[in-house]
Formats: C-alpha cells, sequence, structure tokens
C-alpha cells in the first residue's frame, strides 16, 4: 500500500528526537565558533529527555520500516544541529562498512567499537580505485603506509576501517579495506580539518607509517573477493547504499530548520503563502518560499523512497544515488533562497541561517559528490560500465 | 507508515495500462498530433478498459471497485507515457463523472453516473478555465447570479476538453457566496459551444470555448445540490491529475533520449558516453522519479480523505516545471532530431508546454 502518513509510533520516536534537537541546537552556535572543542557525548540535558530510540514500544506492520525510520531521526537530529547532539551515538560509517562486509569473528571483536571509515586521501576523492595507500602482506601481518584525510569521527572513534590497495597494477580489484585500532604504533591523527561548516564535526587527517596489523584485521576476511574480481571494493561500496539516504536526510534537516525560520520571518512580516493560487497573486517572497518547500518535499520523498527500498531488501543503489543528488541540490538551493528572503537577518550570526547554509553545504560533496551521483544514476539508466562512462 | 509499495491490483493496473500504452497510444499519437483529432476507434477501444466505469459503485452501473485517486495516478502516469493527449481524451468522462461520484447529490448520482456505464464512450466535460493571462481557477469571471429559484449562469470557458462531443458542462463559477458548479446540458439556451480550439500541444484533444450568457440552471444543477460542493477539492483532484500525466510524458521522453543518445555517434563515440549527456539523462530521470512521489503523496492524501491542497499545489507546479524542462532537454540530446516531427520529442515538448498551464482537464 501507498502510504505517506506516520503511525503513532513513528510519531512519538520522532517527536522526542525533534525534543532533543531543540536542546542541542542550544549549543550549535557555541560549538560552531569554538572549532577546537568537541561537543560532549551526551548533554547535562540527556537525563531529563526520553531517548528516542525506546519511547515508543514494539515496532508492528503500521509502523515506518527501520531503514526510513533512520532518515527520520536522522532528519530531526540536524534540524537541531548537524553536530551537537544530546546523546551521539556510538557508532559511525566504519561501524556501517562492518555490518555489511565483516566476517562473525571480526563483528564480534569490533561490532562494540566507534569505527571511522577513511578513504580520501589528500590526491584522490571521488574516484577511490585511485587510493595511493598502500597494503603489503608479511608473513601474519599487512604493512600499511599512506595518509587520509577528511576521517569524520576520526579523533573520537576507537578505530577505523582504511582503504588501502594490495596491487596497484590490479586497479580497483586490488583494493582491500583493513581495520586498525587507535594506538597501533605507525598510526598517528595529524590534525582535525578546519571547515567551512560543521565545524564541531570531527574531520580528522591521519597518517600511516610502517604500521603493523594482524592479517585477520583484513575486513571480510580473505576469501569475500576471488582472485581478479572487484568484490571487496564493490561489498564496500554498497556500504553506500544506505548511508547516502542517511546524509540526505541530515543535510535535509538542515535545510528544514531553515525553512521553519524563514516561514516564521515571513509569518512576522505579514506575507501570507496561498498554495494553490496563481502566481501573480503570490507576493515574489511567498511564490519564492513555496518553491524552497516544493524542492525540500521533492529531496524528501526521494530519501524515503531510496529507505524504503533497503527495508523491502530490494536493490537501491540508483536510488540512492538519486536522493543524494537531489538532496545535494535542494539543500544548497533551499539554505541560499532562505538568506536572500531573509536579506540581512540570513547573513547575520546572530541568528542561525547562515550557519545552517554553510553547514549543509557538505551535503553535496561527501559520500559521493553530486556529480559521482550522476555517474552512477547514468551508467544505471544507459547499461553503461565504468569503461563506458568515466 | 512511508511505503511506497503499491498494492496487486495497482500494480495489475501499472502493468495492463503500460502495454495499452506501449501498444496503442505511442503508436498511434503522432497521426492523431497531425489530424488534430482522436478517432472513435481509438476511444471505444479505450473504453473497453472501463477507465471511467470501475470505480462507479455497482448501485448505478459501475464495476464497484473502491474510489482511488492513487491507482488512478498510476494509470494516468502509465496512460500518458504512451501519449498524453490520447491518455486525457481516454479518461475525460472521469472529469464529469468523478464530481458527481464524490460530491454530487444523490440525485446527481442518479441521474448522471449511469451515463458513464454503458458500452459506448460517453464524455462529459469540465470548465473550469477562462482566457484571462495567469488565470487563477479559485477567482473565475464567470458568475452564477441568483435569479427565481435558480441561478443564471454569465461568463466565458475555455480548454473545455471534448467540448465537441459532451453531453454535458460541469461550470465553476462564483456566486454571492462562493465558488459552485453547475450542470449545464449542451443544448442549454445561452450556451454557445465554439469549434474546436487550435492549440499549441494537445491537438487530437478537441477543446472548446464556451460561452454563457444567462444560462438558467436550477438549484438541482448545482453540484452537491443544496449541499454544494467544495470547488478546491474538486481542483486537488484535477492538479493531481495532471501532475501524473506530465509524470508519465516525463518518463517518456527519457526512455526515447536514452536509446538515441547510444546510437547516435559524435567524435567516434556515442554521445550517451560523454557526461554532458550522460549527466543531463541522470537529472531527467531525478527530476521523473520526484515527480512521481509527490503525485503519489498528494494522491494518497486524496484516498485518506485529508486536505492536499499543499501538496497537490507541489505536485502539479512541480511535475509542470520539471516535464517541461525535460521535454526541454529531450529536444536538446536529439539535437536536429529534437525539431524533426519525424520523432515525438517535438511533440512532447509543445504538449509539456500546453499541459503546465492547464489544471482541469484530468481527473484522478
Amino acid at each position: 500500500m501507498i502510504e505517506f502518513e506516520l503511525s503513532a509510533n513513528d510519531r512519538m520516536i520522532l517527536d522526542a528526537a525533534r525534543k532533543e534537537g531543540v536542546i542541542a541546537r542550544k549549543y550549535a552556535r557555541y560549538y560552531d565558533e569554538h572549532e577546537h572543542e568537541f561537543p560532549p557525548q551526551e548533554l547535562e540535558e540527556a537525563k531529563e529527555l526520553p531517548n528516542p530510540l525506546t519511547v515508543a514500544g514494539e515496532r508492528t506492520a503500521e509502523d515506518s520500516g527501520t531503514a526510513v525510520l533512520t532518515t527520520l531521526m536522522q532528519n530531526a537530529m540536524t534540524w537541531g544541529d548537524y553536530s551537537v547532539r544530546v546523546r551521539r551515538p556510538r557508532e559511525s560509517l566504519g561501524n556501517s562498512a562492518l555490518e555489511a562486509t565483516g566476517t562473525p569473528e571480526q563483528k564480534q571483536k569490533w561490532g562494540h567499537l566507534i569505527l571511522a571509515m577513511a578513504i580520501t586521501e589528500p590526491g584522490c576523492g571521488s574516484d577511490p580505485s585511485m587510493v595511493q595507500t598502500t597494503a603489503v602482506r608479511d608473513g601474519d601481518q599487512w604493512l600499511l603506509n599512506g595518509e587520509k584525510i577528511f576521517v569524520t569521527a576520526g579523533c573520537r572513534c576507537d578505530g577505523v576501517v582504511v582503504w588501502a590497495t594490495t596491487d596497484k597494477a590490479a586497479g580497483r580489484a586490488g583494493i582491500k579495506s583493513f581495520l586498525i585500532e587507535k594506538g597501533t604504533p605507525g598510526f598517528t591523527i595529524t590534525h582535525k580539518e578546519k571547515k567551512l561548516g560543521i565545524r564541531a564535526d570531527d574531520t580528522a587527517a591521519m597518517v600511516l607509517e610502517d604500521c603493523r596489523i594482524p592479517r585477520e584485521n583484513l575486513l571480510g576476511g580473505e576469501v569475500t573477493a576471488p582472485k581478479g574480481s572487484s568484490g571487496g571494493f564493490r561489498g564496500v561500496m554498497k556500504t553506500f547504499n544506505m548511508t547516502r539516504p542517511n546524509v540526505s536526510a541530515r543535510g535535509l534537516g538542515i535545510a528544514e530548520a531553515a525553512l521553519d525560520f524563514t516561514r516564521d520571518a515571513l509569518k512576522q512580516a505579514g506575507v501570507e503563502i496561498e498554495y494553490g493560487r496563481a502566481l501573480h497573486l503570490q507576493s515574489a517572497a511567498a511564490e519564492k518560499f513555496s518553491r524552497l518547500e516544493m524542492l525540500w518535499e521533492a529531496a524528501t520523498l526521494s530519501v524515503w523512497r531510496a529507505a524504503w527500498l533497503a527495508d523491502q531488501e530490494q536493490e537501491n543503489n540508483t536510488e540512492a544515488s538519486v536522493c543524494k543528488a537531489k538532496a545535494g541540490m535542494a539543500v544548497r538551493e533551499i539554505t541560499q533562497g532562505c538568506i536572500e528572503i531573509l536579506g540581512p537577518i540570513g547573513a547575520s550570526r546572530q541568528h542561525l541561517v547562515e550557519k545552517w547554509f554553510r553547514d549543509c553545504r557538505i551535503t553535496d560533496i561527501y559520500e559521493g559528490t553530486g556529480e559521482i551521483q550522476r555517474l552512477i544514476i547514468a551508467r544505471a539508466l544507459l547499461g553503461y560500465g565504468r569503461k563506458e562512462l568515466k | 507508515m512511508i511505503s511506497f509499495g503499491p498494492t496487486e491490483e495497482q500494480i495489475a493496473a501499472r502493468d495492463s495500462m503500460r502495454s495499452f500504452a506501449t501498444e496503442v497510444l505511442f503508436t498511434k499519437a503522432r497521426e492523431c498530433d497531425e489530424a488534430g483529432a482522436v478517432p472513435d476507434a481509438f476511444l471505444a477501444q479505450a473504453w473497453e478498459l472501463g477507465l471511467t466505469a470501475t470505480q462507479i459503485p455497482e448501485s448505478y452501473g459501475g464495476f464497484g471497485a473502491v474510489r482511488s485517486p492513487i491507482t488512478n495516478a498510476i494509470v494516468l502516469e502509465e496512460l500518458a507515457y504512451g501519449d498524453a493527449t490520447l491518455a486525457l481524451a481516454a479518461t475525460a468522462p472521469a472529469l464529469f463523472a468523478y464530481a458527481i461520484l464524490d460530491q454530487g447529490s444523490e440525485e446527481q448520482k442518479q441521474a448522471y453516473l449511469p451515463l458513464f456505464c454503458g458500452e459506448r464512450y460517453h464524455v462529459a466535460s469540465l470548465a473550469v478555465t477562462e482566457p484571462s493571462p495567469g488565470f487563477d481557477s479559485l477567482n473565475p469571471a464567470t458568475r452564477a447570479a441568483r435569479k427565481g429559484r435558480g441561478f443564471a449562469l454569465r461568463g466565458t470557458k475555455c480548454f473545455v476538453p471534448m467540448g465537441d462531443r459532451a453531453s454535458h458542462f460541469l461550470v465553476v463559477a462564483q456566486g454571492d457566496d462562493g465558488l459552485d458548479a453547475f450542470i449545464v446540458g449542451r443544448d442549454a439556451p445561452g450556451l454557445k459551444i465554439s469549434e474546436p480550439e487550435k492549440n499549441l500541444g494537445l491537438r487530437a484533444l478537441t477543446t472548446v470555448t464556451l460561452q454563457l450568457e444567462d444560462v438558467e440552471v436550477s438549484e438541482a444543477d448545482r453540484l452537491g445540490g443544496a449541499q454544494r460542493a467544495d470547488i478546491r477539492r474538486l481542483l486537488n483532484h484535477t492538479r493531481v491529475a495532471v501532475a501524473a500525466v506530465m509524470t508519465g510524458l516525463s518518463r517518456a521522453v527519457l526512455d526515447y533520449c536514452i536509446p538515441y543518445a547510444k546510437e547516435r555517434v559524435a567524435f567516434d563515440e556515442p554521445i550517451a558516453r560523454k557526461q554532458s549527456i550522460a549527466f543531463r539523462l541522470a537529472d531527467m530521470h531525478i527530476e521523473t522519479e520526484c515527480s512521481r512521489w509527490l503525485t503519489w503523496k498528494a494522491a494518497s492524501q486524496l484516498d485518506h480523505g485529508l486536505d492536499p491542497t499543499k501538496a497537490a499545489h507541489f505536485a502539479r507546479t512541480y511535475a509542470a516545471e520539471k516535464s517541461m524542462w525535460i521535454a526541454d532537454n529531450g529536444v536538446q540530446v536529439l539535437g536536429g532530431h529534437g525539431y524533426i516531427r519525424e520523432h515525438p520529442v517535438e511533440m512532447w515538448f509543445r504538449n509539456a508546454r500546453t499541459l503546465g498551464v492547464l489544471e482541469a482537464i484530468a481527473c484522478v
């Protein structure tokens, strides 16, 4: 059945997440302007607030699926603030990779740790098959060397999933991912990056210098990739099928905050929005604003679509890229448009709109830029592989 | 619960419409566009699918299926994928029939619904649009003035679909206390029906202009009778329908461009292998998808009896803008061939622009 109304349980969870968002937002400006500090793992107020994850009863057939609900919660959280959380979940992108491709033993050993994921390098971003970090087998160990940047949660994680090549000549087929624990000799976090937005977020740079790890730290074990195939690479790329809807939902949470702020400001200014009225009967501000809302709706529906497919255990590779590409553009347009409507209020650091404009700009960049998403979508539409469409 | 899963019936309806659209509508589209007319044989063939009668209760002669705007949106997208114009012609009877079904008085239902459950194509139409720039359907110039125990209608309506053969028109007019719709018979004194209009797109769909010069109607001819009807609600049904049609059009453009771009070689390789074309196709796909989900959301609100005004506005506005953008880019992908009437893309380009300014020409 096609349905877009949330169940009572869904609402209860989201209301709780929104309540947390309201609290988190109080600290948003502080941590934006104190970039070197980390927001606490848990805010003081956490004790008094119900945990959204436990607030509702058993999930029933009336409720949204887990993947959809996750996007809704991501949305509600970043509506409060991108980086400050009432409670910070003890997981990161590396945990998703472990969940998707790890062996049972690896899940057992690493599952309780916060795992970051290190893909990007100074010379390799959107094309991860260009990874220069090397992993060389030496007896029962792997020897890793290289440099990684833009590692989310890199400072506060317990371990990292690192992408490295075991055979440069093999291209993508040579790329494997490795589990490295913090404190392993030869593995150093060099600094926290200084960024345009999401400043309180932990984005780290790291160096691997003759870093030795046990042989069994190869993610997925040694049987995952038959020789000459790119199975391991694909496995890790699969991780993105759920993280892309989630980061899209995050960006849209920020954009929603900007829309809510702008709606209130317009209301105070006496600007009325009448949906379904002819264009020439609307003020320019009302017309512009309703367009931004429309864009938000369109992007949000595409996120739900990708997540819903995941809940049905259906292939959602293309749809994950569709929502990421759509949300990436939408949040840029929405926050830029809100500032345009708001004028000086929008550009002032007395309010959060300028911060939201900076924060959400990451949406079209990380987890694959908008261009990469279009590449993926186009290949799927055209039935092309990476040889036919680069 | 958020769910994108059509029911089994919806999947079955979609699949059968899909093959009808590809085998019949698509193959006839160009010929009909050139002729500026819909062949009776096509209308008869489409009538057999029971597009309108399906959701009319058995007590009025219909098939008694659940009234479901979302099912209708799915069906309309599929039909319009074959050809938007023929889809509108085939489903035009629903404009009048669904309005009566949803908001008519019991007498109106008994009098009019059986007309749409017979063996032959029967059409009655909806007259909302007026020939003024940026027309606002909530604020028509057509007036319904009190006259005795009834009303006198005065004004001009245009783009009235299938007006050449409609038995009745549902005319939306402004009264002293708000909007109403009135049932006007084709032979009503004071009603002048023009020759078919000549339009940019949807050429095969005959549309007419109605001149109403003090056309007298009774209280019983007012939609809903003494209870009256909610005209916004009626318009919301048409907006969602047009959004579905435009989504189907968008998908048709994309599906035509893909094989073309893979075959057309320039500078030693298919143009599809160039990012400027490939990324354009990706964007066309993204916007087609978004148009569909916005349409579904609004349609599901109609299904649930929620107020879909905002969602319907978004669906129609978005689908209108994006189908125009997609058809425009379709022409560009085909280059010179996009401009030639041998390919359907120029027709879709004209149809998209025409659809984008209309709302009351289809109903879910």
